[in-house]
């Protein structure tokens, strides 16, 4: 890609990050923030492949776009839209100081990049996790690096899978009864499903 | 490899990161802020793939991998708890949950 296009690519998915950004916390809608959200991955994936972590940009619109966004918007649809949302605020001066905290930290932030100096490669020339001369591709390169270096943690993901999964069918699971908890069996259940998640972590 | 300095990645990241989390502090339905959160990591994945670059190393993009995994995994339960706590009392508004007890 040229030099002309690349600037036009970055510049059009970084505003699109940033405005998108800003319609999920403006949007008084839920449904209009999670659809702003989509926007966000979708920019950010592209910067993804911009600087070439392509099997990252094409996980993130399969996870996040694909599975994160349509659970949240299932639970929308479940819940029914919430378009009441309480604006008065209950802390005095929130906004004011989120405001405060928020051009804080962009500052900060500004301060660091514009001070700090272009750090030296710090990976060593003959290590397997040098992207530059490995001659492998993206996808290649990180499969080995999960398989071999990160591979514990790829394992404790599993674990952490399964506990997600059984924690929230715990949560949402419906006492026996239409409305009113009938107390001992579902608490009992409930108690049993969290004993064998513990069992298996 | 992209003309583009690595330092306009990373102010696009933090600028991100910011919405999101005047967002968190600002919102008041669980469900946006927790969209909020999906934000800031984003934008910390972001800075991660950055870096993975800069650096010359996969490690970075490996992290995201797990950040991502973990995010999958946040969403999962919190979005139950949201489904439960707006079960009992028909709404998912922060302030109104102020007590452990159902």
């Amino acid at each position: 890609m040229s030099e002309v296009a690349q600037w036009v690519v970055f510049i059009v998915a970084s505003s699109a990050a940033i405005g998108m950004a800003v319609g999920v916390v403006t949007q008084r809608n839920p449904v209009h923030a999670a659809l702003a959200l989509v926007g966000t991955l979708f920019a950010v994936a592209v910067l993804f492949v911009m600087q070439e972590a392509h099997f990252l940009a094409a996980v993130q619109i399969i996870v996040y776009a694909g599975a994160i966004v349509v659970l949240f918007l299932f639970v929308i649809m479940l819940l029914g839209i919430d378009k009441h949302e309480v604006l008065d605020e209950t802390l005095p001066l929130q906004r004011i100081i989120a405001g405060i905290v928020g051009l804080g930290s962009l500052v900060v932030g500004a301060i660091l990049l514009l001070k700090a100096d272009a750090a030296p490669p710090v990976t060593d020339p003959d290590s397997t996790s040098r992207i530059s001369g490995s001659g492998l591709g993206n996808v290649e390169h990180i499969g080995r690096s999960l398989f071999s270096d990160y591979l514990w943690a790829f394992e404790i993901t599993s674990v952490l899978l399964v506990i997600a999964v059984v924690g929230a069918v715990v949560l949402v699971r419906r006492r026996s009864g239409p409305d009113a908890p009938e107390g001992r069996e579902g608490l009992g259940a409930a108690g049993d499903a969290g004993g064998s998640e513990k069992a298996r972590a | 490899m992209t003309a583009i300095d690595a330092n306009l990645f990373l102010a696009v990241a933090a600028i991100v990161f910011v919405i999101g989390a005047v967002g968190l502090l600002t919102r008041r339905n669980a469900l946006v802020m927790f969209m909020c959160v999906e934000l800031m990591l984003n934008a910390v994945n972001l800075t991660f793939v950055t870096f993975s670059r800069e650096l010359d190393d996969i490690g970075g993009q490996v992290t995201v991998f797990f950040t991502m995994v973990v995010a999958a995994a946040e969403v999962c339960v919190g979005l139950a708890i949201i489904v439960a706590i707006f079960r009992r009392r028909r709404g998912a508004t922060a302030d109104d949950l102020n007590l452990m007890k159902g």
